[in-house]
């Protein structure tokens, strides 16, 4: 079939066909170490730069380069940004995957594909653009051994004609994406128009995808949640950072050290304020963190599940000790190794109680870049306050793709380094012990080494309130009577959560994290198609507010919506709630590795309720040529 | 009035000891904590600036039994190398002394021991070595000689780990061995330790009287007298003492610490140069194939940058650094938003 009869053909059916504005999804399918990565978040700024909501999702493998890899674009007029399951247009670059890719497209999509591969055969009920890849890079790529990476610049040129996107925004992102580097801004530049060139002499716009100019992202930012973590933590004024390479939170501290390199040296002495030390191991890593806490640093680690594991015995040693620590969790799939790649919310459980004997521990839960940002500030206040370790509970999803927000905001108080002890502090106390309850609620004074002040000798063994080395179980039992105590206190200092009660609502939602995003478009699916009114709360931390309890009680049915397949976020409630309540609660799973979409979570919640739903094609997900590679 | 005796910044060696020891009469790891407090309070270091800090065992109870003006932790089993890095971060004016065992560093703290070897981190790491677990009842360590006995009359048919040989090829920066019954030498070294600014690992061996101190053990106090192998007579001259030492040229190797203290080695043996690496360490493998203890200075690199010049830090501790300096200003944060818009 030439494409002169392909235009023929798909003419009519695009006159059949309502025009799709700022309201769809663009999946481009490569392979990793392509370069395809500049591509994408070109065409994610244009979009972003023509004022269109947009989220950016890339879903790749633990591998350097040859796998496949498939990164999402959605366009949400609605500022729907959770994961959209249903792919509009298609980007075909990888002949691995090609094939599979079309075959599970919904009727009506569009193909952008590199013409060898001969995808129009396959279905007719699609929109094909074929496009001669390897011809159009080769005038504008001289030199042979780029090409691979200037290739894939070709289909945003095609896809700004497509779809509407102007090309002047194309290359303002360009720029930004590649800063300085010259040679590559001219070759990119090349490429973007040799696409557009050839999509306008040879291709006819026959599907109704269209990005059209709005005004909804004036002053948005576009930031993966690391990097927002990473400039919260500075701006927390950390000084102390050790850590150990691991997908998905390496750049978080690689983020962090590129900021506080550029904003943290001293003028005067070329110095830096900070030291950052990249371990031997995860249990090194909290090791530092311990002792730097201890000896008066604020101090911060990033890992994930394996990490978390890993680190156990140092997490309750901070808890009985009482040193603060502040531990960034990007979740990704366990357990084991799992998919190192692919995010879930699947170490809730393991974080709160991590460690032998009794211990929990404080987890804040950030559900954006925003709260990445701000909640990185609060668990160094928290860790501070409390003596503690704190855990924040963040995923892949959130830590490595971007999402778009609005500028952080400059924090309005200076840090609070909680009790430490002063000279006015001890006359008024009078005597001091390192765990005595001063104040009732759980907190005691520290001194920290160098200060001055009385010291005392940390241990993990059993202590009494003066710190000193106890075995009698009166000592054991105060103290631990009194860290439950502590934890009692954080449930009122702990970030709230976020309520929305709906007037007449019977059902609850309750989520936390990534799931935010899917769970409020759900909401709206099951309003608008089926007349279901949800509450929503939005949960920010662990302990549990009490308005957790008022909130099942208000409900009678509470669907808590997680990333796991234990209901690990049902099961800890259910450890502080009475036996009435927990009849109420109902669980959402979702657990493929993929961010968790709303239609998912509206199916589930109406075949719960008892509705009829339509079981549509299984929605496409990627992965299919993911098995091997080993 | 009699006057008290003080050192040099005016406290009384009374400020130097610590709480009363709860470990076995007798036991080698008792004398190292009477050293340690000697050597302290001998270089007049202010208890206050120091921080101790141990693992997990019998060796890591003792920072209990010294410096009770300071500040201690007594962190995880074999982990103590970490926590006192992250100290040692926060505060590059603390002076930091970490007490281990050979259990606690040769075989669960073996990782961080490497590390802490190669970042050369200013920190005196002491092995209370006894080759074996007491705290365990009697259990082999991996410093246990092989052919050595246990009480049970189980014998140890694993080579040893050799600290000092580790240390040397690791990167730690000054290396020694010692016996806790030689108080002259053990003396001379801990304040030595404590005048060099970067790693030291010194390798204590200090028998265990209740599970290893009998017949068919290698590290018995019998058994360690009979095998001590001094490389040299070390002798150390503080900064803060005008002592002139006379020798003979040739005979005796003067070192200048970072600190401006001395160290004056008399040479036992032919030859021994301790700032030769590759000399060191062949001096320790035919020592150990004799069954004998090369104890002495065995190397030391007194110049080496420490970890915290090679990371760069601001003089003052980062732990007090003020607000202003720690926090960028609004448009540090406005120039980042720009580069994301």
């Amino acid at each position: 079939m030439s494409p002169t009869d392909l235009a023929v053909q798909e003419e009519q059916r695009s006159t059949t066909r309502q025009r799709v504005v700022n309201d769809f999804s663009i999946q481009v399918a490569t392979v990793n170490g392509s370069g395809s990565q500049t591509a994408n978040m070109v065409l994610l700024r244009s979009m972003l730069l023509m004022g269109v909501p947009v989220s950016g999702k890339n879903m790749f493998p633990s591998n350097i380069a040859g796998l496949p890899t498939w990164y999402t674009i959605r366009a949400s007029k609605r500022h729907y940004v959770a994961r959209k399951k249903e792919v509009d247009f298609l980007v075909a670059m990888n002949p691995e995957t090609a094939k599979e890719d079309v075959l599970t497209l919904d009727p009506g999509a569009a193909v952008v594909y590199d013409e060898p591969l001969k995808l129009n055969t396959l279905r007719t009920d699609l929109v094909f653009y074929p496009v001669p890849f390897d011809k159009l890079v080769a005038p504008v790529c001289p030199d042979a051994k780029l090409r691979r990476l200037v290739r894939n610049m070709i289909y945003d040129g095609i896809l700004a004609r497509l779809l509407g996107i102007d090309l002047a925004h194309m290359e303002k992102a360009l720029g930004k994406q590649l800063g300085k580097k010259a040679k590559a801004v001219t070759l990119n530049t090349g490429a973007l128009k040799a696409g557009w060139d050839y999509a306008v002499a040879n291709l006819t716009k026959q599907d109704p995808f269209f990005v059209e100019p709005m005004n909804e992202t004036a002053g948005k930012i576009l930031i993966e949640g690391n990097a927002a973590a990473a400039i919260g933590c500075m701006m927390a004024g950390v000084t102390v950072v050790a850590w150990y390479p691991i997908t998905p939170s390496s750049s978080l501290c690689e983020s962090l050290i590129a900021y506080m390199k550029k904003y943290r040296i001293d003028k005067a002495t070329g110095k830096a304020t900070f030291a950052i030390v990249q371990a031997e191991d995860e249990i090194a890593s909290l090791g530092m963190v311990i002792g730097a806490s201890w000896a008066g640093a604020r101090s911060m680690t990033a890992t994930a599940g394996p990490g978390i594991s890993l680190m156990g015995e140092f997490a309750g040693l901070a808890y009985y000790a009482e040193t603060p620590a502040v531990i960034f969790d990007v979740q990704r799939v366990g357990p084991s190794t799992g998919l190192p790649t692919r995010t879930a919310q699947g170490d809730l459980l393991q974080a709160a109680f991590l460690s032998h004997g009794d211990t929990k521990h404080i987890m804040i839960m950030p559900s954006s870049v925003e709260e990445c940002y701000t909640m990185a500030q609060e668990a160094f206040e928290l860790a501070e306050q409390f003596q503690t370790p704190v855990f924040v509970m963040m995923d892949l999803d959130l830590g490595m793709n971007n999402w778009m927000s609005d500028a952080f905001k400059y924090p309005e108080t200076p840090i609070n380094r909680g009790k430490v002890l002063t000279e006015e502090t001890l006359k008024k106390i009078g005597e001091w012990g390192r765990y005595k309850d001063v104040d009732g609620d759980g907190i005691a004074y520290r001194t920290i080494p160098g200060d001055g002040l009385p010291v005392y000798f940390t241990r993990g063994s059993g202590h009494n309130a003066k710190g000193q080395y106890s075995e009698r179980p009166d000592d054991y039992v105060e103290n631990m009577d009194r860290l439950a105590r502590k934890f009692e206190t954080a449930r009122k200092f702990v970030p709230k959560p976020v309520i929305e009660t709906v007037p007449g609502a019977k059902i609850g939602f309750i989520g936390y994290g990534t799931t935010h995003w899917a769970l409020c478009e759900s909401r709206d699916q099951l309003l608008e198609e089926t007349d279901v009114k949800t509450s929503y709360f939005r949960l920010r931390a662990y302990p549990f507010t009490e308005q957790l309890a008022a909130f099942v009680d208000a409900h009678e049915r509470v669907y808590v919506i997680e990333q796991n397949r234990d209901a690990q976020l049902l099961q800890l409630m259910k450890l502080e709630l009475s036996p009435e309540r927990q009849t109420r609660l109902r669980s959402v799973l979702h657990y493929n590795g993929l961010p968790i979409d709303a239609r998912s979570i509206t199916d589930d919640v109406l075949a719960q309720e008892g509705f009829e739903v339509a079981k549509k094609t299984a929605a496409r997900t990627p992965g299919a040529g993911m098995t091997g590679g080993e | 009035m009699a006057t008290l005796k003080v050192n040099r910044i005016g406290l009384e060696p009374q400020v130097y000891k610590g709480s009363k020891t709860t470990l076995c009469a007798g036991c080698g790891h008792n004398s190292i904590s009477e050293r340690i407090i000697d050597a302290f309070y001998e270089m007049g270091i202010n208890p206050r600036q120091v921080v101790k800090l141990s693992g997990i065992g019998c060796s890591s109870k003792s920072p209990a039994y010294f410096l009770g003006g300071s500040h201690g932790f007594n962190a995880v089993h074999g982990r103590m190398p970490s926590v006192g890095t992250g100290a040692m971060l926060a505060n590059k004016n603390l002076i930091a002394i970490g007490i281990s065992g050979d259990g606690d560093t040769g075989a669960i703290g073996i990782g961080q021991f490497v590390h802490l070897m190669r970042r050369n981190l200013p920190i005196v790491y002491i092995i209370e070595d006894n080759g074996c677990y007491g705290l365990t009842k009697g259990q082999f360590s991996p410093t246990a000689d092989l052919g050595s006995k246990l009480k049970t009359g189980v014998v140890n048919d694993l080579p040893p780990l050799d600290t000092c040989a580790l240390a040397v090829e690791l990167g730690a920066t000054f290396v020694a061995r010692s016996f806790s019954g030689d108080k002259r030498q053990l003396l001379s070294l801990l304040k030595a330790a404590l005048s060099h600014r970067g790693t030291v690992m010194l390798d204590v061996i200090s028998p265990c009287v209740t599970f290893n101190d009998h017949e068919g053990s290698t590290k018995s106090y019998s058994y360690v007298k009979d095998h001590d192998d001094p490389l040299e007579e070390v002798t150390f001259v503080p900064f803060f003492e005008d002592i002139s030492v006379d020798y003979e040229p040739g005979s005796t190797q003067e070192v200048t610490m970072h600190d401006g203290s001395k160290l004056f080695l008399k040479k036992l043996e032919e030859g021994y140069d301790p700032t030769d690496k590759i000399n060191a360490l062949k001096r320790l493998h035919e020592t150990s194939r004799r069954g004998e203890f090369a104890t002495g200075l065995i190397y030391i690199e007194p110049d080496r940058d420490d970890f915290l010049t090679q990371l760069n830090v601001v003089d003052e501790p980062l732990a007090t650094l003020p607000l202003s300096r720690v926090r960028p200003g609004p448009e540090a944060l406005e120039e980042i938003m720009e580069g994301l818009r």
